[in-house]
């Protein structure tokens, strides 16, 4: 019944003990590191990435090929390549599972990539929390060098190349690129003004590229099986697979890599994916890239609004912009049935934000905490009327006023959902005590799916 | 290099930014900065004041920039076109700025020492509106002491990070920086240890509210009551080139000099501003320059003779308000009477008739 889904990043992570070198090299492990060092010459690596038309799985979705082409070469300068492992988005846990399941994959992808680069010295940045998966990076480092993959004149082809795990301090801000920089040089983890961009002046003021864990593990495959290989699968502008952390209110929430251009609907509803909604409940509204990305209602994220069936791709998902799209953001799937309460989530994304602002730029330090209180008003019984609009506003003016983009990042959130919802916030405001009540559901008019 | 500001082309340097360059034509078109401050390096680009709507990115490219940019940090290209008052958005995101700073701002002013001379204060009264909108707690914090000299009243910080940059430049060490995060921040130094240098009393002079004050100034007077004069001494540790401000006969203040933008023209020493409060101690150079529509220069001067430039500007505004629809072209400014001035501005006795002097003038040039 399954037809045969391409696997890139997952063909592997059902063998047990993948995690350890030696059998991660016996299935075929360091072959891409193997090909680019003895066949490739740098050029011809960036050349495969920007064929295959990957792009960055952080968020931004930008194309990483590109991206390296814009990295400044001056001479006698080193070059940095730095791997965001910082995932701390809400609804996200993909780069997690696979740094804990197969380390290998990540630095042969390390290696591939810093070689494409001309890097001599690359970082690996995982989320502070996470310091079981610094142990696991640590050792699978250590078995590779011990291998000959990483040190000096790796595979005796003069390419030296050391690989640093660096634990993050714990801030969500530090997964932006120019704060995560500013963090492993030892500094408060602010995001730097930009221009200059990274490509120009990153880590220690040189040339750095800054790639997600899960588009530089993508990197070895591309070598293997050439970028036009990987450009076949997907859909578009969209290519390859992608991993989608799906959590909520669905029959098997887990991590999935899936081919892009998949339709939503079939992720959702299909045995070999989610599964559906949990039994006797309807899906409701769905925030379909992490937390930042705007939350749609069902119907909406089904369906463009033109009536075509949504894909799970960067095009289709963004479709319609902001008043009837989304984003795909870093790929955290996050379902919600009728008995979810969209002002109760919207506020608890608030308070996130409101905790992880940086406190650099006035309108995010300021207007996140502002939003938080408002939304934490409306959500215990206590708004009126006019805190929607002031919401609405307040989101106005923290957006793309700020120096990074967790202002955007937390004032999407809340205008989609005013957007989307609205009566389900004004049902708060004029129903205090039905609304505050436990386990209350807004049984307002709303399309279930 | 060519840039256009709100209309006004100007020629500039390589490598200035969208800020000096509109500095360079004129305050009526320079954006206001609550961060920036140009002897500091690495200052800038935090506040989000200055942001300015680019129009055309440069003679080769010009398309407009998505996102209104820092003007502070900005370089500018040939043939850009910036607008700043002139652009709807840019305004309308700076009353916006200028809430978000007030947010947790305490609004002291009438026990601060600061006020008059305040940045915030001119910036709200400038760009801001009358009414918040917030109705929630704001955030506070105990009063703490930088050294014998220093005291931070936190509360009222904007976190411009200004003083940060100040002890970064004056110390080796990083002994002075921001903790926590968010609107949670805030600056202190290493444990609470007074920052142990000659030149740290430059922190008071940055600040762009009242969070630094001077201990020895602290609740002596207001700044509109004082005089400012312009001095020098033979100093071996700074310049000693100093404004003393006067109340009467007796010295009560010392700060550095600072340029019309409010920034520092040469650091001084802790001694010079702290210990040195006697006339003997200086070389009187003369008074110094106040702008005009300070209130600074309040009462003095033969200040009282002229009506501020916002009262003149607001009434003016005002005038042109009840006007508009009709047919003014016949109408003469001369023959209309006095009352209709006089409701513009409250009357106080000769400055008042000044004052309407004063925007008849205006009105006849218009």
């Amino acid at each position: 019944m399954t037809t045969e889904r391409p696997k890139i990043l997952t063909d592997k992570t059902h063998i047990p003990g993948i995690e350890t070198f030696d059998v991660y090299r016996k299935n075929g492990g360091y072959s891409a590191v193997e090909k680019a060092l003895k066949t490739m010459t740098p050029d011809e690596v960036v050349e495969e990435v920007k064929k295959s038309g990957v792009r960055g799985r952080g968020g931004a979705g930008f194309p990483m090929g590109m991206k390296w082409s814009f990295l400044a070469k001056p001479e006698g300068v080193p070059r940095y390549l730095v791997c965001n492992g910082d995932e701390s988005e809400p609804g996200t846990f993909k780069d997690h599972w696979l740094m804990k399941t197969i380390p290998h994959l990540l630095i042969e992808g390390m290696i591939v990539s810093s070689y494409a680069l001309g890097a001599n010295t690359s970082y690996i940045y995982v989320r502070g929390e996470l310091m079981y998966v610094v142990r696991i990076l640590e050792k699978a480092i250590a078995e590779a060098k011990a291998a000959g993959f990483l040190g000096k004149n790796i595979l005796g082809s003069g390419y030296d190349l050391e690989l640093y795990v660096q634990p993050g301090g714990g801030a969500y801000i530090c997964g932006e690129e120019t704060a995560l920089l500013e963090s492993l040089e030892g500094k408060r983890g602010n995001p730097r003004n930009k221009p200059p961009f990274p490509a120009v002046k990153g880590l220690y003021q040189c040339p750095t590229v800054v790639n997600n864990v899960e588009s530089i593990a993508t990197t070895s495959w591309i070598v293997n099986n050439g970028g036009d290989a990987y450009a076949a699968i997907g859909i578009g502008r969209s290519t390859g697979t992608k991993l989608i952390s799906a959590s909520g209110h669905l029959k098997k929430p887990g991590v999935y890599e899936i081919p892009l251009g998949l339709p939503v609907q079939e992720f959702i509803y299909s045995d070999e994916w989610c599964g559906g909604i949990r039994d006797g409940h309807h899906l409701k509204a769905v925030v379909a890239g992490g937390s930042s990305v705007p939350i749609l209602p069902a119907a909406m994220l089904l369906k463009t609004a033109n009536g075509e069936d949504r894909l799970m791709s960067y095009e289709s998902l963004s479709d319609g912009g902001f008043a009837t799209g989304t984003m795909m953001g870093s790929g955290g799937f996050i379902a919600m049935d009728e008995t979810a309460c969209v002002v109760k989530n919207t506020w608890n994304f608030s308070r996130f934000y409101h905790h992880e602002s940086c406190g650099q730029c006035s309108p995010c330090r300021e207007g996140t905490g502002w939003m938080e209180k408002v939304l934490h008003r409306i959500e215990h019984g206590h708004g009126s009327m006019h805190d929607i609009d002031l919401l609405v506003d307040v989101a106005k003016k923290i957006e793309g006023n700020t120096i990074c983009p967790l202002g955007d990042a937390a004032a999407w959130p809340v205008a989609s959902a005013i957007r989307h919802f609205r009566d389900e916030f004004e049902w708060h405001i004029t129903h205090p005590q039905e609304a505050t009540r436990p386990g209350a559901i807004f049984k307002g008019h709303m399309e279930l799916v | 290099m060519k840039v256009t500001i709100d209309n006004i082309t100007i020629e500039v340097e390589p490598g200035t930014t969208i800020l000096q360059a509109a500095r360079k034509i004129g305050p009526e078109v320079a954006p206001p900065a609550m961060c920036y401050y140009e002897p500091l390096k690495a200052s800038g680009g935090k506040c989000r004041a200055c942001l300015v709507k680019v129009t055309a990115g440069s003679e080769k490219d010009p398309r407009p920039m998505p996102k209104l940019v820092p003007s502070c940090i900005t370089q500018v290209q040939d043939g850009m076109i910036v607008e700043n008052t002139v652009n709807e958005q840019v305004l309308e995101t700076r009353k916006g700025i200028v809430e978000f700073l007030l947010l947790n701002h305490p609004l002291d002013c009438p026990i601060c020492d600061q006020a008059g001379e305040c940045h915030l204060q001119d910036f709200s009264f400038q760009h801001g509106v009358q009414q918040t909108r917030y109705e929630e707690e704001r955030r506070t914090f105990e009063k703490q002491d930088l050294g014998p000299n220093i005291q931070l009243h936190m509360t009222r910080c904007i976190l411009c990070y200004r003083c940060v940059f100040t002890a970064d430049q004056i110390t080796g060490k990083r002994v002075h920086g921001v903790l926590n995060r968010g609107d949670h921040a805030e600056i202190s130094t290493y444990i609470e240890k007074a920052i142990d240098n000659d030149f740290s009393g430059n922190v008071i002079d940055v600040c762009p509210v009242g969070a630094l004050t001077d201990k020895t100034y602290r609740f002596k007077n207001r700044v509109w009551f004082t005089k400012p004069v312009d001095a020098h001494c033979d100093c071996e540790k700074c310049s000693g080139k100093v404004t003393l401000w006067y109340r009467g006969d007796e010295v009560i203040r010392v700060t550095a000099r600072k340029n019309q933008w409010g920034e520092v023209l040469e650091f001084i020493c802790n001694t010079c501003r702290f210990e040195r409060k006697n006339t003997s101690d200086w070389t009187i150079e003369g008074p110094t320059k106040v702008a005009r529509h300070s209130v600074i220069s309040a009462n003095k001067y033969g200040a009282n003779k002229i009506v501020p430039e916002f009262a003149r500007r607001l009434a003016a505004s005002q005038y042109k308000d009840v006007h508009e629809g009709r047919d003014t072209s016949q109408l003469n400014i001369k023959q209309l009477p006095e009352e209709r001035f006089k409701q513009l501005i409250p009357p106080a006795g000769e400055s008042a008739v000044a004052g309407i002097r004063s925007i008849q003038n205006w009105a006849e040039d218009k």
